[in-house]
C-alpha cells in the first residue's frame, strides 16, 4: 500500500479546509492571570478581604462570580475557542479581556502592556488600533447603510472619506456583499448582517479578533458557508482569535485549542483531542459526547505502542485526523505504522480503533 | 369617610379604631359650622383678618427679583434682559423669512427683499408632504395651506409660523440636550424627572403671570411660554430613547475606541433617531396648541385673532376663519412630523427620488419668491383674489340663533338651573374647615399621617391666600366638567375596547382634537351658549374628553385573555364579566385617565375665563391685563396646588391598588 497522503485525502472526504494549525510554541499574545469578575455591591472590598473565595462564600455575601479566577494564555496567530453552558461566563470573560467589563480583580495582558492599568486615551488608541470586535447580537447601527457601518470604526479614528470607503469596500467584497454596500441593515437578512459586523471588525486590521456567537443567529446552512468563509479570512489574515461558541462541532472545525468554563471558572484548556480523550470532569465529556469522535483524533492521539518485529503496513502521518485516513488504514489486514513529521515510527493503528472511533462508541 | 377608612382598620383588626375615629372627626368638621353657624360661624366662611396677604409678598418678591437680585457679575434683571434679547433677535430670522421680508432704507427708493412666496411655500409643502406621506399627505398639505391664503390668514399665519418654527427648535434642541445631559449625568437624573413632574402638573398659564412680569408682553414672552410648556415631553422622550438604544452599541463605541463626544453623536443619538423624533412631533403638537394663549401675553398671529374675535360682539365669523386657520396649521404640522417618524432610510433608486423631490420642492419655494420681485403678487396675494366667509358665517350664526336658540337656552337654563347653580352655591357654602377635614382624611386614608399632612397644606392654601370663592368656583367648574368628561369618555373608550373599527375611529378622533388648541372649542360653543358657565362647560369637557375615551380603551385592551376566559369560564354574562373582571382590572389605568381629565379641565381654566366665569382663570386674566404680578401669581399657584393634589392622590391610589392587584 502506497503511503496516504492526507492532501488527497481531504479531496475525496467531505472534511474541512484545512486550518492553519497555530504553532504550539507561537509566543504568547493574550495572557490573562487569575481575572475575577465578580458582580453585586462592594465586590471590590470583598475579593481583597478574602483573595479566593469558594463559590458558597460568594453566594453567602450576596454576589454573584460571573467569571472566577480564569487563568489564560492565547497564543500570537492561534484561534481559540470558549466554550460552556449559557450563563457560564463566557461574554463576561471576553469582555473583561477587552476590558469592555472592568474585572474585579486579576490582570490581563495584551503584548506586555496591562491592559487594566491603561489610561483610557491609551485604551482608546489600542482598541482603535488593535482590536476588532464581533457581537452576538449584530450591533449594527441602523441609521448607516452598510458602507457606512464598515467605514465607522474608520471615521472613528478619524481618517478622511474617501481613503476609509476605498478600505470599508474592501472589506465589504471580502465578506461577499459588494452589491449591498448601500442598503441599509434593515434591508438586510441575518447572515448579511452578520457579514457586516465581520467586515467592520475587519476595517481596522486588528491584531486580535473577539468574536462572541458570531455564527449562533444562522441557519445551518448559512453557519457552515460562513464557517468556511472565516477559515479563508483566516487563512489570509492569521491574526489572534477569541472565539465563543455553543457548538462543539464548530469550535472542532475552528479551534486549535477550547477552554470550557463552567460558573465562571475555566474547567479545562486544550485541543479538541485531548478534551475528547482526557477530559477533566464529566461537565468537560457531556459537551464531547455526541461528537463525531473520527474527525477529532489524530492518527497520533489513539496509536499504540508497536510490539517489535510487527510488520506494518503503510504509514500515516501522526497529525493526520483518524477519520481522514480510515480508508487507507481499513484496507490493509495490519496496522498501519503512525510516522512524525520526521518519519520516525511513533506506534501503531489497529483496524479496531478506527472502527471504533468512526462509529463513535467510547474504546 | 368610613368607606375611606375602611381598609385601613381590616388590616388592623384589633388595633385602635384609627380610621373610625378620623371619619368621625371629618364628619364633624363638615357638620358641625352647618349646624351651630353662631358659634362657629369662623369655621363656616374663612374669617377676613385671618387671610394672609401672599399676593403681596409675591408682589414684593417678584419685585426684588426684578430689582434688587444679583448674582456678582450680573443682575437677575441683566438675564431676563439677555434671555429675552436673545430670542427676540432669533426670532427675527424667521420673521423676515415667513413674514416681513427685508426693507433697506426708508419708503422712498426702500429696497424690499420679499418674504417667502406663498406660492412658493404652498409648492414646497406640497411636495414635502408627497415625499414624507403620499398622495393623501400632499393633498392635505396643499388643502391646509391653500385655506389660509385664499381666506386670508396668511399674514397672521406666518406671524405664527415663525413663532412656532423658533420655538419647535428651541424646544427640540434643549430638550434633547438636557434629555442627554440627565442621562449622562445620573445624579442629575433624579432632579431632572421630579423637575418635570411638577411641570407637568402646573398648568401652563400659571406661569404667564410672573413671565409677563419679567419678561414684559410681547412675542418673546409667549415664545418663551410656549418653550417651558412643550419641552419638558422631549426631555423626557430623550432619556427614554437613549436608554433604550442597545447595549450592544454602547459597546461597540467603546470597542470601536470612540470618544464620549463621538459615542454621543455618532451612535448613540443617530440610533434613538426614530424615538427622538417621536418628542419632535410631541414638542410641535404641544407648541401649536399654545398659539392662543401665547396671544394672551402677546404674541400676536393667529392666536391674536382668535382671541379678538372672543372679545367682539360680533368677531365670531372671523374668529372662526381665524380658528379654522389654527385648526389647518397644527393638523398639516402635526401630520407631517409624524409621517417623518415613519420615514425610513432608503438606498438607491427610491433614496435618490427622495433627495429630487427635496430639491426640486426647495427649487420652487426659492424660484417663486425670486420671481416675486418681479410680481409682488406672489409675495402678497392681492386683496381681491382672497375669499371671506366672514358674511357667511355671520349668516351661520344668525341662522344658529334664530333658529337654534330656543333649543340651547333651554338646554343652557335647564342645566344652570339644575346643576350649575345649586353644586356652585353648596361648594362656596361649603365650610372650610369642612374641605380640608375632607381632604385630610382622605389623604390619611391613601398614605398615612405626612402625606394627609402635605396635601392639606396644598388645599389650605386656597382659604388661607383669600382665593375661597374665586378657588371654589374654580373647583366647581372643574369637577362637573371632569364628571361629565368621564361619563361620555368611558362608555366610548368601552366601545373602542370592544370593535377594532370603533377603535380606529377614535384613534383619529381623539388625534385630531388633541392637535387643535384648546381655545378652538370655544367658538363654536359660544355661538350656541352664549357666553357664561355652560359654554366653558361644554368647552373643558370637549377638549378633556381625549385622556378618559384614550386610557378606558387602552386599559380594557390590556386586560389578560387568560383573565377573560376565566370570567367566561366561570359563567359570567358579558356584562357581568365587564363589572366582575374586567372594570376592575382596568380601573387604574382609568383613574389614570380622569387624572390627565383633571389636569388637562386645569389647563382649560384660562377658557373659562373669557366666557365670564368669576374663577381663578379670571383673575390671572385680570392680572395679565392690570401688570399685578401678586395676584395673578397666587391665582396660578392655587391652579397648580389643585392640580397637584388631584395628580398625587390619585396616583397613591392607583399605586397601592396595582400593588394589591401584584401589577
Ligand atoms: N451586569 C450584570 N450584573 C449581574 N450579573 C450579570 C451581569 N452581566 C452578566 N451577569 C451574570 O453573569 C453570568 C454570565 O453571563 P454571560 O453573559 O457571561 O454568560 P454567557 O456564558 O455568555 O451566556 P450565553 O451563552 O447565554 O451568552 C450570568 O449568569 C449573568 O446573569
Ligand atoms: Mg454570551
Amino acid at each position: 500500500m502506497a503511503l496516504v497522503s492526507p492532501a488527497s485525502e481531504t479531496a475525496s472526504i467531505p472534511a474541512p479546509p484545512a486550518k492553519v494549525r497555530a504553532a504550539a510554541d507561537a509566543p504568547p499574545a493574550l495572557i490573562c492571570r487569575n481575572l475575577w469578575k465578580i458582580y453585586g455591591a462592594n465586590a471590590d472590598a470583598f475579593l481583597r478581604a478574602n483573595p479566593i473565595p469558594t463559590p458558597a462564600e460568594v453566594r453567602a455575601a450576596g454576589l454573584f462570580a460571573a467569571v472566577r479566577d480564569a487563568t489564560l494564555e492565547i497564543r500570537q496567530g492561534e484561534i481559540f475557542i470558549i466554550m460552556g453552558l449559557s450563563g457560564s461566563g463566557k461574554s463576561t470573560l471576553v469582555r473583561c479581556l477587552s476590558r469592555l467589563v472592568e474585572p474585579t480583580a486579576g490582570s490581563v495582558f495584551y503584548e506586555h502592556q496591562n491592559l487594566l492599568r491603561m489610561t483610557p486615551a491609551e485604551l482608546i488608541q489600542v482598541r482603535r488600533h488593535k482590536m476588532g470586535m464581533v457581537f452576538q447580537n449584530f450591533a449594527l447601527l441602523p441609521h448607516r447603510t452598510v458602507l457606512g457601518n464598515v467605514a465607522f470604526p474608520l471615521e472613528v479614528q478619524g481618517m478622511g472619506k474617501a481613503e476609509r470607503e476605498a478600505r470599508a469596500l474592501q472589506m465589504i467584497e471580502l465578506v461577499g456583499l459588494a452589491e449591498r454596500a448601500g442598503y441599509y441593515p434593515r434591508e438586510l437578512s441575518g447572515g448579511q448582517q452578520q457579514r457586516v459586523g465581520i467586515a467592520r471588525s475587519l476595517a481596522v486590521e486588528p491584531a486580535l479578533w473577539f468574536l462572541d456567537e458570531p455564527f449562533s443567529a444562522l441557519d445551518p446552512l448559512i453557519r457552515h458557508e460562513m464557517q468556511n468563509e472565516f477559515l479563508r479570512l483566516q487563512r489570509m489574515l492569521s491574526k489572534t482569535i477569541v472565539f465563543i461558541t455553543h457548538d462543539f462541532d464548530e469550535a472542532i472545525r475552528l479551534g486549535d485549542r477550547i477552554a470550557i468554563m463552567k460558573d465562571g471558572a475555566i474547567i479545562q484548556v486544550g485541543t479538541a483531542e485531548e478534551l475528547v480523550l482526557n477530559p477533566a470532569s464529566d461537565y468537560v465529556s457531556a459537551f464531547t459526547r455526541h461528537v463525531a469522535r473520527g474527525k477529532v483524533l489524530t492518527a497520533g492521539g489513539v496509536c499504540v505502542p508497536v510490539r517489535p518485529g510487527e510488520t506494518l503496513a503503510a504509514a500515516v502521518p501522526a497529525t493526520a485526523l483518524v477519520a481522514e485516513v480510515a480508508e487507507a488504514v481499513l484496507a490493509s489486514e495490519a496496522p498501519a505504522a503512525v510516522v512524525d513529521a520526521d518519519g520516525m515510527i511513533i506506534g501503531k493503528l489497529e483496524r479496531a480503533t478506527v472502527i471504533a472511533n468512526l462509529v463513535g462508541g467510547v474504546q | 369617610m368610613s368607606e375611606v377608612a375602611l381598609p385601613r382598620d381590616e388590616t388592623h383588626p384589633r388595633r385602635f379604631p384609627v380610621g373610625w375615629i378620623v371619619a368621625g372627626v371629618v364628619a364633624l368638621a363638615v357638620l358641625v359650622p352647618y349646624a351651630a353657624p353662631d358659634s362657629f360661624g369662623w369655621a363656616k366662611t374663612y374669617p377676613a383678618r385671618w387671610i394672609v396677604p401672599i399676593s403681596d409678598w409675591l408682589k414684593a418678591f417678584l419685585f426684588w427679583l426684578s430689582r434688587d437680585l444679583s448674582f456678582g457679575l450680573f443682575t437677575f434683571k441683566d438675564m431676563t434682559r439677555f434671555v429675552s434679547g436673545l430670542f427676540g433677535y432669533a426670532l427675527e430670522v424667521p420673521k423676515a423669512l415667513f413674514s416681513s421680508g427685508i426693507t433697506f432704507g426708508d419708503e422712498e427708493g426702500a429696497f424690499h427683499i420679499p418674504r417667502l412666496s406663498w406660492a412658493g411655500l404652498i409648492a414646497a409643502v406640497t411636495i414635502w408632504s408627497y415625499l414624507l406621506g403620499g398622495v393623501r399627505l400632499a393633498v392635505l398639505g396643499f388643502l391646509g395651506f391653500f385655506y389660509i391664503l385664499i381666506f386670508g390668514q396668511w399674514d397672521s399665519a406666518m406671524v405664527t409660523l415663525s413663532q412656532v418654527i423658533l420655538a419647535v427648535l428651541t424646544g427640540v434642541a434643549g430638550g434633547t440636550l438636557l434629555g442627554i445631559l440627565a442621562y449622562r449625568v445620573p445624579r442629575l437624573e433624579g432632579a431632572v424627572v421630579a423637575a418635570l413632574d411638577f411641570m407637568q402638573t402646573v398648568p401652563t398659564f400659571a406661569y404667564l403671570v410672573p413671565l409677563v412680569f419679567l419678561v414684559g408682553v410681547g412675542p418673546v414672552s409667549g415664545m418663551l411660554a410656549t418653550i417651558l410648556y412643550a419641552m419638558p415631553p422631549m426631555v423626557r422622550v430623550t432619556m427614554m430613547a437613549l436608554k433604550r438604544v442597545p447595549p450592544e452599541l454602547d459597546e461597540l463605541a467603546r470597542m470601536t475606541g470612540c470618544e464620549p463626544k463621538q459615542a454621543l453623536w455618532k451612535v448613540l443619538v443617530p440610533s434613538a433617531r426614530d424615538d427622538l423624533l417621536v418628542g419632535v412631533n410631541q414638542v410641535i403638537m404641544l407648541t401649536l396648541n399654545m398659539i392662543i394663549i401665547a396671544a394672551m401675553i402677546g404674541a400676536g398671529g393667529l392666536g391674536f385673532d382668535v382671541l379678538n374675535a372672543l372679545r367682539q360682539a360680533n368677531g365670531l365669523g372671523k374668529g372662526l376663519e381665524a380658528g379654522l386657520a389654527v385648526v389647518a396649521l397644527a393638523i398639516v404640522l402635526d401630520r407631517m412630523s409624524r409621517a417623518l417618524v415613519e420615514l425610513r432610510p432608503v438606498h438607491g433608486a427610491a433614496a435618490a427620488r427622495r433627495r429630487q423631490l427635496f430639491w426640486i420642492g426647495l427649487a420652487a419655494l426659492l424660484g417663486c419668491t425670486l420671481l416675486s420681485f418681479a410680481f409682488p403678487a406672489l409675495e402678497k396675494l392681492p386683496a381681491e383674489y382672497r375669499v371671506s366667509t366672514g358674511n357667511m358665517w355671520s349668516d351661520v350664526v344668525s341662522w344658529v340663533n334664530v333658529n337654534l336658540f330656543s333649543t340651547a337656552d333651554a338646554i343652557r337654563t335647564f342645566l344652570l338651573m339644575n346643576l350649575l347653580v345649586p353644586v356652585k352655591t353648596f361648594l362656596i357654602g361649603f365650610p372650610w374647615v369642612g374641605l380640608l377635614a375632607v381632604v385630610a382624611g382622605g389623604a390619611w386614608a391613601l398614605g398615612g399621617w405626612g402625606f394627609a399632612l402635605g396635601m392639606t397644606a396644598l388645599i389650605a392654601f386656597i382659604p388661607v391666600a383669600g382665593l375661597w370663592e374665586r378657588g371654589m368656583t374654580t373647583i366647581y367648574l372643574c369637577s362637573i366638567s371632569v364628571v361629565i368628561a368621564t361619563l361620555v369618555g368611558l362608555p366610548l373608550g368601552l366601545l373602542g375596547s370592544r370593535s377594532e373599527r370603533m377603535h380606529k375611529f377614535l384613534g383619529a378622533m381623539c388625534d385630531t382634537l388633541q392637535t387643535l388648541p384648546s381655545f378652538v372649542y370655544l367658538l363654536p360653543v359660544v355661538m350656541l351658549f352664549r357666553i357664561g358657565d355652560v359654554s366653558a362647560l361644554v368647552a373643558i369637557v370637549l377638549y378633556a374628553m381625549v385622556p378618559a375615551i384614550r386610557f378606558t380603551d387602552h386599559g380594557l385592551r390590556r386586560v389578560p385573555p387568560s383573565l377573560q376566559e376565566a370570567g367566561t369560564m366561570a359563567g359570567c354574562t358579558g356584562t357581568q364579566r365587564l363589572a366582575k373582571v374586567e372594570l376592575p382590572y382596568a380601573l387604574p389605568e382609568i383613574m389614570l385617565g380622569v387624572n390627565q381629565v383633571i389636569m388637562m379641565a386645569l389647563s382649560m381654566l384660562v377658557v373659562s375665563s373669557f366666557v365670564g366665569t368669576n374663577d381663578l382663570g379670571k383673575q390671572i386674566q385680570v392680572a395679565i391685563s392690570q401688570a399685578d404680578p401678586g395676584k395673578g401669581l397666587s391665582a396660578g399657584l392655587a391652579i397648580a396646588f389643585l392640580g397637584i393634589l388631584a395628580d398625587r392622590m390619585i396616583g397613591r391610589w392607583v399605586a397601592t391598588r396595582r400593588e394589591r392587584m401584584g401589577l
